[in-house]
């Protein structure tokens, strides 16, 4: 008997049509949990580096994450994962919402995708039923469009569908698989799921998930949802009010988008607008939100209601929305937020992520503007820039025209345009546009964050340690009394100490070491929720969680039947995060790709933020370009990956310490953290 | 017998207006009736399902009732605020029509029991996790009468009844039946 996983996998090959249900090793349970980690080794073993992201051997894998399905409140994230064509890497993307969830009662923990369809399919899958059906009447569709045929034509409402848009079809860089009120934006794996022709993916299950101890099971579920009630009586004092809950950001609830208009930049990520927040715009804007939202949403078996049904014409909901994508388009078009909820249910229909597109059309006009591309590239452009954002939006999804260049995103965009137009792809890390944020003063911790998180956007790495210092250390003392969530007590002392000017300010402050294992922490806990398929709206990303390292083992140990404690599942995580920097470092990832946009900051440390990186990596068991040593490789369990480097001529035979079993201790002892 | 009798219905209000569709009720409907108690998660075996049809806004939590052996001879079809709201949407019926309130593997019917166990649970467990207040749960005290719906019947309609009877098979014949019926105590 499996515990929360089904044991089973579906393996598509769709260039021949061959469909198989493949079962599982538990042992890869045991190393990676499932989830990222589990389709990070599946791409170690089967998509060597020399498979790029259009190829038909790309596999394209839609992975359940350990815990989804069970009674664990928010455990309902599917993990994408595909090679990228924006950032050439190992690129994953999650979603929440229903697929999963459906897939696992299916009787899948993955569905594995490779090949390429002579013409476009959808995949059906009903239990033990599997079909690949022919798509030709659906390629051109809109995505939740499609998803609608699909569920009339095989009559079965209650199916989950993940599908793509214009832009997937025509192999847009940043086309996004899109579910109802959740999608897999980033990075394009959209654009491999139209290379490979696969319009769709509708599941429905009927099978039963199993957790191997039942009762200390939902007595963890149940203590969450009590803590959930509480933290929603009781939000967080100091901070802005779209991080005071749980959740992901409550864009959807919250109208009050002071921080966001103020502190983000606007256009191109260029321009901050201090003092737009005014009172007719809040009451404007509120007047939006509320007569266009119709309904709170959330995704399966979570209380939290981060998404919305959003109304733009006769329909009670047009389109689902959540998060950030409520001000992406508005902002990138200096507009209002009206025009922002219209286009985005064109640009979910379509298919794109609402990060990199707005900033891609930002940025057309830009050149426009700096004459790096002329009036002749944009033939029939209406002239004010809410109908520009429409005209852009259509030629890129279509690959029409400039569309065609606009749609390999800003930086291989700029590349084919040439003429400086480099400059103006500016706030990409690692090829991908990045939220629209440009600050004063650097600050170490997020320094490491933005350089090493290999995940495309800082959210994903960012979260339970508070961004800023509060205004007073009283405040502060009052955030760290309610604080069981951080590893270590001395955790809380940095924060405690923290201020806002002064000598512990940044940059100077929090310190280096304290910056490592504050980043380290934070990225760990995102790893585990990716294995687990936790939402980080309950674990990763807010501040003082349902769920963290106390108490995630005995919830994923119930669950799964594993028997982990804080140090193993530290162990584990630390395992599969190498092992994705090793799947990067194959594809030749390195130090230089470690950066963060030259202006993130105005003011800049080189030589600091290179200490930086050295003392970082030194933590990670990394050595100085950024890849994990042979000692770090072996402490963990990979040693296959190991020898492929030697056999790469990635790592050579001589930079190892001598003493290989010191630095494995020490490589161990860095991967467990600091368990109390 | 008194009419005037008491007794404690449990009532279930279900506000459609209020539910996000995240489904907490199924998943924890049907992991409190698995074997053994919590041991699996399937939603097809709930007994409370929310029938949904997000781009129509619809979200409508329904428990199971009663089983029918045979489907409606008419179906309805509602719309209400201007959304059109699926046929069947609100029955409560374990029926031969559609698939749910019935177990996926064996097709027998479900029926929600209000999670009556051993010791009593202040709530069912659906309003427990329904954290967005779409299921809440109430005592309501009704009057339980003399005869539930006999109770407020008039005796003239009663005499109607009879008297129809016994213009078909004669006065004797329908007292001899009331006679031996009482007897057998088919009351």
């Amino acid at each position: 008997m499996r515990y929360a996983e089904t044991g089973y996998n579906l393996e598509v090959d769709l260039t021949r049509g061959n469909i198989e249900r493949v079962a599982t090793d538990p042992e890869l349970t045991s190393l990676h949990l499932g989830g990222l980690g589990t389709n990070a080794r599946l791409f170690w073993d089967r998509v060597p580096p020399e498979v790029s992201h259009f190829d038909p051997e790309n596999l394209l894998i839609f992975g359940a994450g350990l815990l989804v399905g069970t009674p664990g409140p928010g455990c309902n994230r599917t993990i994408v994962s595909s090679i990228s064509p924006q950032t050439r890497f190992f690129g994953f993307s999650m979603m929440g919402g229903f697929f999963a969830p459906e897939m696992k009662r299916a009787g899948y923990d993955k569905i594995i995708l490779r090949g390429r369809a002579p013409a476009p399919v959808y995949l059906w899958i009903h239990d033990d039923k599997i079909e690949i059906r022919d798509a030709t009447h659906l390629w051109g569709l809109g995505t939740l469009e499609s998803a609608e045929c699909i569920r009339q034509e095989l009559k079965q409402p209650h199916a989950a569908v993940a599908s793509i848009g214009l832009a997937g079809e025509n192999r847009v860089f940043f086309a996004s698989i899109e579910q109802g009120k959740s999608s897999a934006s980033r990075v394009g794996l959209g654009a491999v799921m139209g290379d490979k022709r696969l319009k769709a993916i509708a599941v429905l299950g009927s099978k039963d998930i199993h957790v191997a101890r039942p009762e200390e099971f939902i007595r963890l579920a149940n203590e969450s949802l009590a803590y959930i009630k509480h933290r929603e009586k009781n939000p967080i004092l100091g901070v802005m009010p779209i991080m005071a809950g749980l959740g992901s950001p409550q864009e959807m609830v919250v109208h009050d988008e002071e921080w966001h208009t103020e502190n983000f930049v606007w256009g191109n990520a260029r321009v901050r607008r201090k003092g737009f927040w005014t009172e007719e715009v809040r009451d404007s804007w509120t007047r939006t939100m509320e007569t266009m939202r119709t309904r709170l949403l959330s995704c399966y078996n979570c209380p939290m209601k981060c998404g919305a049904a959003i109304s733009v014409d006769t329909r009670a909901c047009s389109y689902m929305m959540k998060c950030f994508s409520k001000l992406t388009y508005t902002m990138a078009a200096f507009s209002d937020l009206e025009f922002g909820l219209r286009i985005a249910q064109l640009a979910t229909e379509h298919g794109v992520d609402s990060f990199s597109a707005p900033q891609v059309m930002a940025f057309a006009l830009e050149l426009l503007e700096a004459g790096i591309l002329t009036e002749a590239d944009f033939p029939g452009m209406p002239p004010d820039t809410n109908s520009r954002f429409y005209w852009l939006l259509d030629r890129i999804v279509r690959r029409e025209g400039i569309g065609d260049v606009l749609a390999d995103g800003t930086y291989w965009a700029a590349e084919r345009i040439g003429k400086g137009a480099h400059e103006y792809a500016h706030n990409c890390i690692k090829k991908t546009e990045q939220l629209p944020l440009k600050l004063g003063m650097l600050n170490q911790m997020y320094f490491l964050m933005y350089c090493t998180g290999e995940k495309a956007s800082i959210t994903q790495i960012e979260g339970n340690f508070p961004q800023t210092p509060f205004p007073t250390r009283e405040e502060q003392e009052a955030f760290t009394r309610d604080w069981p969530h951080v590893p270590d007590e001395r955790f809380k002392r940095w924060f405690e100490e923290w201020e806002l000017r002064g000598e512990k300010s940044i940059p100077n402050y929090p310190s280096a070491e304290a910056s490592y294992e504050i980043v380290n922490w934070q990225e760990a806990m995102h790893y585990i929720d990716d294995a687990t398929g936790m939402c980080a709206g309950l674990s990763s990303f807010p501040y003082k969680p349902p769920f963290h390292i106390h108490n995630l083992p005995e919830l994923i140990s119930a669950g799964s039947g594993l028997d982990l404690d804080e140090r193993s599942l530290m162990h584990l995580t630390k395992r599969t995060r190498d092992l994705v920097r090793s799947l990067n470092v194959a594809r030749g990832m390195r130090r230089v790709d470690d950066a963060p946009p030259a202006d993130h900051w105005k003011t800049r440390f080189p030589e600091l933020e290179q200490r930086l990186l050295d003392g970082y990596y030194d933590y990670k068991g990394w050595n100085r370009d950024g890849i994990p040593t042979r000692a770090t490789l072996h402490a963990l369990g990979l040693d296959y990956v190991a020898e492929d480097f030697l056999r790469r001529g990635i790592l050579r035979p001589d930079e190892e310490a001598p003493d290989a079993e010191e630095a494995a201790a020490g490589a161990t002892a860095r991967g467990e953290g600091h368990a109390s | 017998m008194s009419d005037s009798t008491k007794k404690v219905v449990k009532r279930i209000r279900i506000n459609v207006d209020k539910c996000n569709g995240c489904r907490g009720c199924e998943v924890i409907c049907s992991a409190s009736h698995a074997t053994p108690r919590y041991s699996s998660v399937n939603p097809s075996r709930a007994r409370i399902r929310v029938i949904r049809d997000p781009l129509a806004d619809i979200y409508v939590p329904v428990f199971a009732g009663e089983y029918t052996a045979a489907e409606c001879a008419g179906r309805d079809q509602y719309t209400i605020d201007g959304k059109e709201y699926e046929e069947c949407a609100f029955c409560r019926a374990s029926c031969p029509s559609r698939d749910v309130f019935k177990e996926p593997d064996s097709g027998l019917p479900l029926k929600c029991d209000m999670c009556e166990s051993d010791p009593t649970l202040e709530e069912p467990l659906c309003v427990q996790w329904c954290l967005a207040d779409a299921l809440t749960f109430e005592r309501v005290e009704v009057d339980a009468g003399a005869g539930g719906a006999a109770a407020g019947v008039a005796p003239e309609e009663i005499d109607a009844g009879l008297e129809a009877l016994a213009k078909t098979y004669g006065w004797s014949k329908v007292i001899d039946a009331v006679a031996r019926m009482s007897r057998n105590g088919n009351r």
